[in-house]
Parts: C-alpha cells; sequence; structure tokens
C-alpha cells in the first residue's frame, strides 16, 4: 500500500520519517496530521515512535536503520537517545556512530540485507553499519552522485534510483543488492527520491506531490499491491490452503 | 516547444534508461524536470505568456519613416535589420527570456502587416531550458510625423530673419548674398523668400536665425528688433510655442549715393562736409568728400544716433564728359587744424566738365573739384550728380548754405557702355537662389554690382568670384579693348566645381 503525506506542507516526508520493517521514527511536528498518517497505517504492527536527534526533526536524514538496527549521529542527546531505546523493540540495536558525515540517511540505504554507502565513509563506520544493521556493506554511487542515501531507496522487495542511472548501472547494483531495481522520480519528476519517499516491505508514503503514474511504479518495484489478485492467486494460496485444511 | 538534451552525444553504455513520465507515464529520456515535453507544457506556463504577440508600429506615409520612441523617426526598408530592431524594441516582456533568433515571415508588402518569429529561450523549475518558436504580428498604423505635420500645416519653421533695406537700389544685397555664399551663412536655411525692400531667411530653431543675425550684423552695419508670436501653449506643463522673427534693418545708404549729415555728425567726423559721397559699405559705412578727398567711417551705432538719408541715387546719374583737368598740388591745399585724414588713394584735382548729352552745344564747361584725380584725364566720360540742379528734400540739406554746395559732384568714372564690358566680363558669380526672379528684380542693378566689384579691389577681397568656363580670354580682341578698364585678375578667380556625368556615361 503507498500512500501520500505531507508534513507541514512539506513534501520531502523522507526527512522527516524514518521507516523500516520493525519500527517507524517520525519527527516531532507541530501538526499531528503527518503522525496520523503513519499511525493509521502501521501502529497494528510496528511501533511509531515521535523522535528528534541533536533537536532536530530532519530525523530521516540523520539516521539509518533496519529492522536489526538504528544509528544515529554522535550528535545524538542522551535523553534522545534513551527515549528511542525505550519506544523500539528490544531486538533493534542502538548505536552512535562517530562519522564526520553525520547525515547518516544521506550517505547509507539499507534493506535488511545489504547496504550501499558513500564512497568515502569511514572504515570504521562502515564496520559499524555491518555489525548493528547486520548487512553486507557496498561503497557505491548512484548516477555518479555520492549522495546513495539521497538517491536511492531500498527495501527487501526492490528498489527505486536517481532517474539518470544508466542501464548498466541499474544492472551492476541489482546484482550486489540482489533486489530489482527502476529509476524513478517522486514528488511530480524530483530525482531526490531518498526525501520524497520512504518504504518497509509492505508499506511507502510518499510525497503529496506524488502523481498516480509515480506511485504506480513504487506500487509495482517495491510490490506493494497486495490486493492484486494475482498476489491472492500466487503468493498466499499456499498459506490459505494450509489454514483451510 | 521543445527540450533541448543536454546530453545527446553520449557513449552507449553510459545512456540513461528510460523513466516514465511522472505526470502521463509515458517512457522517456530523464531530463531535469523527468517530464514529457506534453506535460511540459500542460504543467508549466506558457514561457512567451508576459511577451505580446501582436503590437503596433506607427508609420509615417509621407515621409515613409517608423517611429522609434519616444521621439525618433527611422527609415527602415521592409525586412532589414532596421526594421527588425525597432520590432524587437515594441516588445515589452523580452527581456525575461533570451531571444535566440528572429527573422521576418513574409507578408504581402501592402497589407500592412510586419510579422516576426521569435526563438526564445526560456529557464523553468529545475534549470530546465525550454525554447520556444513564436510569431509577433505587427500591425503597421499611419501616423504623421512631426515634420511632415509641420510642412503639412504650413507651419514648418520655427524662427525668421527678415533683413530689410529701405533704400532705392539692391547693391547692399547682393553684396550681402555674396557674403553669406562665402562664409556659408546660408546652410541651416531652411528656405529665403524675396520680398519687396527685402529678403526673408527662414529656420527651425531660434539658434540658427540669431546666428544668421549675428552674421549680418558682422558684415553690414544694421540694427534689429526682435518679436515672438505665441502659436500655442500648454498650461499644464508650462509649455509654450513661439514663431521668432527678427527684423533687421540694414543702413539705407548704398555705395555712390550722395548724402547730408547733420552738423553735428560731420563735426564728429572731423569737421567733413555734410554733403559727402558714400564711396564704400562693408561693416562700416565709408564716407568721402569730393571737394577735399576727407573720408569718414560711420559704424552702425552712430548711424543710428544720427540717422540721415540719400540725398541723391545712382540711379540719377549724370554723364560728364572732362574738358580739362588739373590736379591740385599738396601746398595748394588748405588744411585746417582739426581736420580728419585725407584719403591717400584718391588725387584731388580741378576739373572741368561738360554735360555728355550737351557737348558741341554748350562750350562752358562747368568747373568743380574731384576726388578721382587719379584716374580721369581730358576726354574721360566720367558720373556725376548735379545737385545744382535736383530737387532734394532732406532737413539737413535745406540749412545748408546753397554757396558751399557745389553744383556737380562727380562719383566714378564711366568705362562705355555696359554690353560690352558684359561681354569682356570672364568671371561670374553664385547665386543664392538661381533665376529667381523676384531676387533679380532688376538686372541692371547685379550688373552695375558686378562694375562695382570690377573698380574696386576692397570690395573683392569680400567675394568669391568664379571663372565663367564659357566665355574665352579673346587674345586677339585684346588690343582694341581699353587698357585702362579695370579687369579682376585671373588669380583672384576660383575654378568652379563641375561635375561632368556625361563623360562617365559614354565610359560605361
Amino acid at each position: 500500500m503507498a500512500l501520500r503525506a505531507q508534513f507541514e506542507n512539506n513534501n520531502e516526508i523522507g526527512c522527516f520519517a524514518k521507516l523500516t520493517n520493525a519500527y517507524c521514527l517520525v519527527g516531532i511536528g507541530g501538526s499531528e496530521d503527518f503522525y496520523s498518517t503513519f499511525e493509521g497505517e502501521l501502529a497494528e504492527t510496528i511501533p511509531v515512535v515521535h523522535v528528534s536527534l541533536a533537536n532536530c526533526r530532519i530525523i530521516g536524514r540523520m539516521c539509518v536503520g533496519n529492522k536489526h538496527g538504528l544509528l544515529v549521529p554522535n550528535t545524538t542527546l542522551d535523553t534522545e537517545l534513551q527515549h528511542i531505546r525505550n519506544a523500539l523493540p528490544d531486538t533493534v540495536k542502538v548505536q552512535r556512530v562517530e562519522e564526520r558525515l553525520s547525515a547518516l540517511g544521506n550517505i547509507v540505504s539499507c534493506n535488511d540485507y545489504v547496504a550501499i554507502v558513500h564512497p568515502d565513509l569511514d572504515r570504521e563506520s562502515e564496520e559499524i553499519i555491518a555489525d548493528t544493521l547486520k548487512v553486507e556493506v557496498f561503497r557505491q554511487t548512484i548516477a555518479s552522485k555520492v549522495l546513495v542515501g539521497s538517491y536511492c531507496v531500498l527495501s527487501n522487495q526492490g528498489g527505486l534510483v536517481h532517474p539518470q542511472t544508466s542501464i548498466v548501472d541499474q544492472e551492476e547494483l541489482s546484482s550486489l543488492l540482489q533486489v530489482p531495481l527502476v529509476a524513478g522520480t517522486v514528488n511530480r519528476g524530483s530525482e531526490v527520491i531518498g526525501a520524497g519517499l520512504v518504504v518497509n516491505d509492505w508499506c511507502a508514503f510518499a510525497g503529496l506531490d506524488t502523481t498516480s503514474t509515480e506511485l504506480t511504479v513504487i506500487e509495482s518495484i517495491f510490490r506493494l499491491n497486495d490486493s492484486a489478485p494475482s498476489k491472492i492467486t500466487s503468493d498466499m494460496r499456499a498459506s490459505l490452503i494450509e489454514s483451510m485444511s | 516547444m521543445s527540450y533541448i538534451p543536454e546530453q545527446a552525444a553520449m557513449p552507449p553504455e553510459q545512456r540513461k534508461g528510460k523513466i516514465l513520465c511522472c505526470e502521463c507515464g509515458t517512457p522517456i529520456e530523464p531530463n531535469p524536470v523527468n517530464m514529457c515535453p506534453a506535460c511540459i507544457r500542460l504543467n508549466h506556463r506558457d514561457v512567451t505568456d508576459g511577451i505580446p504577440k501582436q503590437a503596433t508600429l506607427h508609420f509615417c506615409s509621407g515621409c515613409e519613416r517608423y517611429f522609434q520612441p519616444p521621439s525618433e523617426w527611422v527609415h527602415c526598408a521592409l525586412e532589414s535589420r532596421e526594421l527588425l530592431s525597432l520590432c524587437l524594441k515594441k516588445l515589452k516582456g523580452l527581456n525575461r527570456v533570451k531571444l535566440i533568433d528572429a527573422g521576418f515571415l513574409w507578408t504581402e508588402p501592402h497589407s500592412k502587416r510586419i510579422k516576426i518569429k521569435l526563438t526564445v529561450h526560456a529557464e523553468i523549475a529545475g534549470g530546465a531550458v525550454l525554447e520556444q518558436v513564436f510569431a509577433v504580428e505587427y500591425t503597421v498604423a499611419h501616423q504623421m510625423c512631426d515634420d511632415c505635420h509641420r510642412s503639412e500645416a504650413k507651419d514648418y519653421w520655427k524662427a525668421s530673419v527678415q533683413v530689410r533695406q529701405k533704400a532705392e537700389n539692391k547693391k547692399t544685397f547682393y553684396y550681402l548674398e555674396q557674403m553669406i555664399l562665402k562664409h556659408k551663412a546660408h546652410e541651416n536655411t531652411l528656405g529665403i523668400k524675396p520680398i519687396h525692400g527685402g529678403l526673408d531667411f527662414f529656420y527651425a530653431t531660434e539658434a540658427h536665425a540669431r546666428k544668421m543675425l549675428d552674421f549680418v550684423q558682422s558684415v553690414l552695419p544694421c540694427k534689429y528688433q526682435h518679436s515672438k508670436k505665441l502659436i500655442s501653449h500648454d498650461i499644464h506643463s508650462n509649455v509654450y510655442n513661439y514663431k521668432f522673427t527678427y527684423s533687421i534693418e540694414i543702413v539705407p545708404v548704398s555705395k555712390d549715393s550722395i548724402i547730408c549729415l547733420p552738423k553735428k555728425l560731420s563735426q564728429q567726423l572731423g569737421g567733413i562736409s555734410q554733403v559727402c559721397l558714400v564711396y564704400r559699405v562693408t561693416n562700416t559705412v565709408h564716407l568721402i568728400d569730393p571737394t577735399t578727398g576727407q573720408i569718414g567711417e560711420l559704424n552702425s551705432t552712430t548711424y543710428w544716433r544720427y540717422p540721415f538719408g540719400s540725398i541723391c541715387n545712382p540711379k540719377q546719374l549724370v554723364e560728364y564728359i572732362v574738358m580739362d583737368i588739373e590736379p591740385i598740388m599738396e601746398k595748394d591745399k588748405k588744411i585746417a587744424p582739426g581736420k580728419g585724414a585725407v584719403s591717400n588713394r584718391h588725387v584731388l584735382a580741378d576739373v572741368w566738365v561738360v554735360r555728355a548729352s550737351e557737348l558741341g552745344i554748350n562750350d562752358n564747361p562747368i568747373h568743380t573739384r574731384t576726388h578721382l584725380g587719379h584716374i580721369l584725364k581730358p576726354g574721360d566720360s566720367v558720373m556725376g550728380y548735379n545737385i545744382g540742379d535736383s530737387n532734394v528734400n532732406d532737413a539737413n540739406f535745406e540749412k545748408l548754405d546753397r554757396n558751399m554746395i557745389p553744383d556737380i559732384l562727380l562719383v566714378k568714372k564711366y568705362y562705355g557702355d555696359r554690353v560690352s564690358r558684359k561681354k569682356q566680363r570672364i568671371w561670374k558669380l553664385k547665386r543664392l537662389a538661381e533665376g529667381d526672379a523676384a531676387f533679380d528684380c532688376d538686372a541692371n542693378d547685379f550688373h552695375e554690382f558686378l562694375d562695382d566689384l570690377e573698380e574696386d579691389p576692397a570690395l573683392r577681397q569680400n567675394v568669391n568670384i568664379f571663372k565663367d568656363a564659357t566665355k574665352q580670354i579673346s587674345v586677339d580682341n585684346d588690343d582694341k579693348c581699353d587698357e585702362t578698364l579695370p579687369r579682376v585678375t585671373l588669380a583672384e578667380m576660383l575654378d568652379d566645381l563641375v561635375i561632368d556625368d556625361v563623360e562617365m556615361e559614354e565610359a560605361d
């Protein structure tokens, strides 16, 4: 299911939210509307938490995480860190990273198994990412741009990359990450995918400007169209038959 | 509207994959807005939005010029660069886009429509540059320009200079004409109109008229009056439209006139005799007393302080034959103390003359004194005034003792009839208005002026004399003609500029 959302009249919702398969972090805002959108969709399955990092609301760009863990910049206050640890499930490891490139969300893009990182990332940070998030780390660029977190969004099902990524690059990345990739846009032609879109394995939120065409691309590459009849007949068939029998 | 690809020539391995247009889902090459051209057009405002697609050009059919705001009128051919720049200046919003190309679309010359095709670049959101081609249609509207409006309303001059001389003969005017030609003072005149008793010069601005006024003042003794006439005015902007007129009056005496000075003036001029001959008019009036050879000069201020008229004019000249002449020796001259300067160029002489018409009938020659002793010899003809017999109406003259006034005053030597002199003249003068009947009201006057030029080298200095190519210097005639006849030397003549087009045609 892909939804449109807006954070205080801003379409760059990827800046203000972090969505993984185990938790969802939402920036503290003046209006509860943004939070309600997430909570209404996710509250039944995963915790949706109000968070600030170093007193900033742009948590989506500052931290990186998956169902195994969460990395926050070392500017994060102790109280904030304590609050996150309290709110998240115990299985999620929360850790500070002493990285010079402190906007972790912009330099790392990951799902539960692999991560692509900025080519200039510290060796130590790379090890922390690999240990905490339990992922395989690749130093890569996307469409010759180093901010891989900004120009790429990954889930375990697929990934959306910068529209100018060449076909050769897409194929190479796809074989590294072992997920299908597609070049596309969000927010009516914006190429900053990471800022306009947050996604996990069953749900995606995009900026309010995102057109239906873009939403269709997002749904199909991240396999979010659950209601499609083909899904019932293929994926769910076995379990249905099992439960009925 | 089309998008210009930034990296059109890329190696195939770097070629981008197609993405879906974010609006309509058509597969397209990625571009800065990630939309297909059709959606760009739908989503973004027309880049030529602020540019008018129709405009008006003002054209004056009288002089075939286009109006260039704010106040200029320029000649432009159809489809010329000048017209294109004029058209582009008319478009208001053109500074917001980058103009790449402009050209004319063909229109019927008489359709009063001009079409131009413009190619513009404009930047839209995300640094994308859009190129758009559009046409602008101009309607050519007629509007009379100010100049044509003026000439149509017979109102093309702003200032005029009226030059007048209240005198019998026009020699001063001929002199003025030659001075104007020599100094090119007529360059800015819009028109010259001969009026009885003078000339009118017309100018577009007051400054030009003022210049002419100064010129006339510097070459002739005169006075002027200034007047202006209100044509129109705008009370809101305090603009007044005047016509200016300078009325110049030249002193009413000319060469070879006899004048009678007021007593005071004659005393001022060193006790010169009150009855004097004007022998030259330049920027001062040059006087000579024929009986004593005393000379005097009058400038315009002095003249207008003690104005006087002439008592005898060249029309009244009578021909006399010199019977005998005796130059007066230096010792015989009576020199009173306090007398003014005496001419060195003239020789005072006692002369006995007989009227040419009475030659052989009357054996009593009349005695008079003359300043022409240097050129007269017995048997010569000489022109003079018979004052004794003439009827003079002059206040100053009437106060004089008649016994003190000579009966005859000789003015100039007579060099044979005008026709033969005209034949021998191998030079000519330029005229301001060639063949203008009103200007040449009296051909005799003009020939007299030419005679004067021949006789007076000082007068010639101020005049441009041109060689007359139609007349040849006749060698065999030379011994026949009078050696004493005054001539203009060849060195004083100028070659006239002759543009011979006929030869050029033959060369072709």
